[in-house]
C-alpha cells in the first residue's frame, strides 16, 4: 500500500505556478527522497500532504483514504521554518508539543523522559529553550517530531545546522523508526544522505516531478556506459580496445605507479570489457561508474 | 483534550505566570488605592497648630484670638510698626508668622485689605492663608454692610442656601439623578475599555509575531489548524484579562472597605475646617450626600455585565485584527502601516465622548452605539444616563456579536497565509489576496 498517494495535485499562487498537477506515491516502509533545487516546489508539496495548505485540484490518500485533519495525530512533520518558543521551558515546551498531537500529561512524561535520558538531555529540562545551542534545539525538535510514534514522518532539511556527529544521530533513529515499521520522506539537499538513506526518491524542478522511482532502478536507468580501469604502471600504456569500445582519457594518477583509464562502450557489458583488455596490463581495479544521484540531480536539473 | 482548550491554557498561563502580569496585578490596584486614599491621609494629618503675631492697626480683628488650632498673639499697634515686629517675630522662636494689617485714615476695608502682609518663617501652609482670607473677608464684609446702615445679623438670617434636587423620570417612579456621576462613569468605563481592548490586543499581535520569528508556527499548525491557534490565542488572552480586572474589582474593594472602615473616606470633608467657612461644608456634605444617594440609584451589578459584554466584544473584535496585522509583518515595527485604521475608530470615539454626553440619546450617540466598532465605547457613555431603549441594546449587542465573528473570519483568512509569509513586506493588496486565497 502507498502511505502517501497523490492525484494531479497543483497549486498556484497570485504570479506563479507553485505546483504543476503532481501524481506521486510513497510506498509503505520506504524512505523516500523528495529532491530538487530552491523553490521547485518541495516545501509546497510537503504543506499540502500535512493539510497546511489545500491544493487548487487534485487530492492526497492516506494509507488508501482521503486525507483529513484526524490524520495529523499519525503524520509527524519537521518543516524546514522550525522554532521553538524562546520563553518556555525545555520540558514544558516538549509536553506541550506533545498534548497538542494528542498524547496524554503522563504519556507524554513517560516517552519524552525516555528520549531525554537516551541524549543525555535531563538536565536541559528545566532550562529555557533559548539557552539551547542551534544543535540541542534540533534534537529537541526531531523527537517532539517522532514522540507520537507517527506512522509517516515528514523531514524538511532534517540535517541542517546539525554537525556530522549530531547528523549521524539523528540518521540512526530515522533508520531504527523505519525499522519499527514508520514511512519517511525526507527532503534534502544532501545528496549523500539520500544514497546512503533512501530507498525511493522523486525529483522536482519548476512544480514538475522530473523523475522518480527508487534509487538503484534511476541510478541503473542513468547507467551511460563509462569504465574505468586502474594499472600498474608508471606511464600510461597505449591500449588496443575491441570494437564499440573508446577512449576517454588515459592519465598517470596522482599516486606514483598507477594511472587510469576512463574507457566509454554501450554495447559491450564489463565482463565483456576487461576480458579484453586484463591481459594486457597489471590490473588493480575494474569497475564500471554508475552516475551519483548528485550527478542525476544536476544533469536532471540542468535539462 | 480539545487542542483548542491546550493552546488557550498555555497562553493564559505563561502569561499568568510572567512577572510582570503579578506586578502589575498587585501593584496596579495598589497604586489606585493609594492614588484615592494618600490625599485623603495627608489632608486628614494635623497640622502643627501655628502661633501668630499681629499687628492690628484697623481692630478688624479685634477679638479673634483663634483661627482654627492657630493661635494670635495681639502686639499693640501703637508700639510696634511693621519693622519692628518683623524684627520680634525674628527674636522669639515660639513665633511662626506675621500677619500686619495697616492703619486706614478712613476706615476703609478694601484699602486695609489690599495692604495685609502675612510674614512667616517658612511654610506657613495654604489652608491657614486661606482660613485669615475667609475670615477677613468676612469681617470686611460684615464691616461694610454697617458703614451703610444694613445689620449683618440681618443678612446672615436671610440668607438662604439651595441645592435643587435633580429627579430623573423612570417607568416606576422618579429616581435622584447625578450627571456628574454618570459622566464619570460613563467616561471611566469607556476609558478603561479603550485601554483594555488595545492593551491585550497589543498582546495577541506581539504573540502571533513572536511565533513567526521563532519560526515555531509552522510547527503548530502541523498539529493543529491555523483558526484554532488564532482562537486559543485570543481566548487565552482574553482570560489574562478578566483576571486582572477580578483581581482589580477584589483589590479595589478590599481597599475602598478597609479605608471606609479607619474612616479615610467620606470623614474628610466635615473634619478638615471644624469652625471654618460653615456655608461650604453644609454645601459639599450635601453634595456627597447626593453622590452616595446616586450611586445607589444605578444598577452596578446590571453596568458591570454590560462592561464586561462591550468590552469582551471589543477585545475580540479588535484582537482579531491585531492579529491579522501581527502574521502579516515579520516584526513589530513594520506594524505601523496596519496600527492607525485599527486604532483610530476607537480614537475618534472616546474624543466624541463629550458631545455624546450632552446629547447621550442623541443620533451621534445612538449611531456610535450601534456600530460595532465604535459600540463598546459609545454604549458605556450611553447607559449610566438612561434611556437607551431595549431594542437598541440589543441590536447593539448582536451587531457587536456579528462584527467580531466577522473580523475574525476574516483575520483568519489573512492570518493562515501570513503566518507562512515571510520577508516580503505586505502591503493591504497582499492581504486582500491572501483574503481571496483558496
Amino acid at each position: 500500500m502507498n502511505a502517501i498517494q497523490s492525484f494531479g495535485i497543483d497549486k498556484q499562487y497570485e504570479n506563479h505556478v507553485a505546483l504543476h498537477p503532481l501524481d506521486l506515491s510513497v510506498p509503505e516502509g520506504s524512505v523516500f527522497g523528495l529532491l530538487g533545487p530552491n523553490g521547485a516546489g518541495k516545501t509546497t508539496l510537503l504543506r499540502i500532504i500535512n493539510q497546511i495548505i489545500s491544493p487548487d485540484n487534485g487530492s492526497v490518500s492516506f494509507y488508501g483514504q482521503k486525507i483529513d485533519s484526524s490524520d495529523s495525530r499519525h503524520i509527524g512533520y519537521l518543516p524546514e521554518e522550525r522554532g521553538l518558543y524562546k520563553k518556555m521551558k525545555v520540558g514544558e515546551q516538549s509536553m506541550y508539543l506533545a498534548q497538542l498531537k494528542g498524547l496524554s500529561r503522563n504519556e507524554a512524561r513517560k516517552r519524552l523522559h525516555w528520549w531525554f535520558k537516551k541524549w543525555g538531555l535531563e538536565t536541559w529540562w528545566d532550562k529555557k529553550v533559548e539557552e539551547l545551542s542551534k544543535g540541542m534545539a534540533q534534537k529537541i525538535q526531531f523527537i517532539t517530531t517522532v514522540l507520537h510514534e507517527p506512522k509517516l514522518l515528514i523531514f524538511d532539511e532534517p540535517f541542517s545546522g546539525l554537525d556530522p556527529v549530531n547528523a549521524a544521530l539523528i540518521r540512526d533513529e530515522m533508520l531504527r523508526i523505519r525499522k519499527e515499521g514508520a514511512t519517511i520522506v525526507l527532503s534534502t539537499h544532501r545528496m549523500e544522505s539520500v544514497e546512503e538513506l533512501c530507498s525511493h526518491i522523486a525529483l522536482l524542478n519548476h512544480g514538475e516531478k522530473i523523475l522518480d522511482g527508487t534509487v538503484n532502478e534511476i541510478r541503473e536507468s542513468h547507467r551511460n556506459g563509462n569504465f574505468r580501469l586502474s594499472y600498474r604502471s608508471n606511464e600510461p600504456i597505449t591500449l588496443s580496445l575491441p570494437n564499440q569500445v573508446e577512449m576517454s582519457q588515459n592519465l598517470r594518477d596522482f599516486n606514483k605507479g598507477i594511472c587510469i583509464a576512463e574507457i566509454q562502450s554501450m554495447k559491450l557489458n564489463s565482463s565483456e570489457i576487461i576480458s579484453a583488455l586484463a591481459p594486457q596490463v597489471d590490473t588493480i581495479r575494474f569497475e564500471e561508474i554508475i552516475p551519483s544521484m548528485n550527478d542525476i540531480f544536476i544533469k536532471s536539473v540542468e535539462k | 483534550m480539545n487542542p483548542f482548550i491546550i493552546i488557550a491554557l498555555r497562553e493564559f498561563t505563561s502569561r499568568v505566570k510572567n512577572k510582570t502580569f503579578i506586578l502589575m496585578s498587585i501593584i496596579g490596584p495598589l497604586a489606585i488605592g493609594a492614588l484615592l486614599v494618600i490625599p485623603a491621609l495627608f489632608s486628614n494629618l494635623d497640622e502643627d497648630p501655628k502661633k501668630l503675631l499681629v499687628v492690628d492697626n484697623s481692630y478688624l480683628l479685634l477679638g479673634t484670638e483663634k483661627i482654627s488650632k492657630h493661635s494670635f498673639q495681639y502686639l499693640n499697634p501703637e508700639e510696634f510698626d511693621e519693622e519692628s515686629a518683623i524684627s520680634a517675630v525674628r527674636e522669639k522662636e515660639i513665633y511662626d508668622g506675621l500677619l500686619f494689617l495697616p492703619p486706614s485714615e478712613n476706615g476703609d476695608p478694601d484699602f486695609i485689605l489690599r495692604n495685609t502682609r502675612l510674614y512667616s518663617k517658612g511654610d506657613i501652609g495654604i489652608d491657614l492663608t486661606r482660613d485669615i482670607e475667609r475670615r477677613l473677608g468676612k469681617l470686611a464684609t460684615e464691616e461694610k454692610l454697617k458703614i451703610n446702615g444694613v445689620d449683618p445679623s440681618l443678612v446672615k438670617n436671610s440668607t438662604t442656601i439651595v441645592n435643587i434636587k435633580n429627579l430623573n423620570l423612570t417607568e416606576k417612579g422618579s429616581e435622584a439623578s447625578s450627571l456628574p456621576l454618570k459622566m464619570a462613569i460613563g467616561f471611566g468605563a469607556s476609558f478603561f475599555i479603550y485601554m483594555f481592548t488595545f492593551f491585550y490586543s497589543a498582546q495577541i499581535m506581539r504573540g502571533v509575531i513572536e511565533e513567526k520569528t521563532s519560526r515555531i508556527v509552522e510547527v503548530m499548525i502541523t498539529s493543529v489548524k491555523p483558526t484554532q491557534l488564532l482562537l486559543g490565542k485570543i481566548i487565552g488572552i482574553a482570560g489574562v484579562g478578566l483576571l486582572q480586572f477580578l483581581i482589580l474589582i477584589a483589590f479595589s474593594t478590599i481597599i475602598y472597605s478597609v479605608a471606609g472602615s479607619i474612616g479615610l473616606l467620606g470623614s474628610d470633608i466635615s473634619e478638615v475646617t471644624p469652625g471654618g467657612a460653615i456655608m461650604e461644608n453644609t454645601e459639599s456634605q450635601t453634595v456627597l450626600n447626593e453622590v452616595i444617594e446616586s450611586f445607589k440609584t444605578f444598577n452596578i451589578p446590571k453596568l458591570i455585565g454590560f462592561f464586561v459584554f462591550y468590552w469582551l466584544g471589543g477585545y475580540l473584535l479588535y484582537g482579531a485584527l491585531f492579529a491579522a496585522a501581527g502574521s502579516a509583518v515579520d516584526a513589530e515595527a513594520d506594524t505601523q502601516q496596519f496600527m492607525i485604521p485599527l486604532t483610530v475608530p476607537l480614537l475618534i470615539t472616546l474624543m466624541l465622548a463629550t458631545p455624546m454626553m450632552q446629547e447621550p440619546n442623541g443620533t451621534l450617540a445612538v449611531w456610535l452605539s450601534l456600530i460595532p466598532f465604535s459600540s463598546p465605547l459609545a454604549m458605556m457613555i450611553r447607559l449610566p444616563f438612561g434611556g437607551v431603549q431595549t431594542y437598541e441594546i440589543a441590536l447593539s449587542m448582536i451587531l457587536l456579536i456579528i462584527g467580531f465573528l466577522g473580523t475574525t473570519w476574516i483575520s483568519a483568512k489573512i492570518y493562515r497565509v501570513g503566518i507562512l509569509t515571510y520577508g516580503k513586506k505586505a502591503s493591504y493588496k497582499d492581504l486582500y489576496k491572501w483574503l481571496r486565497r483558496k
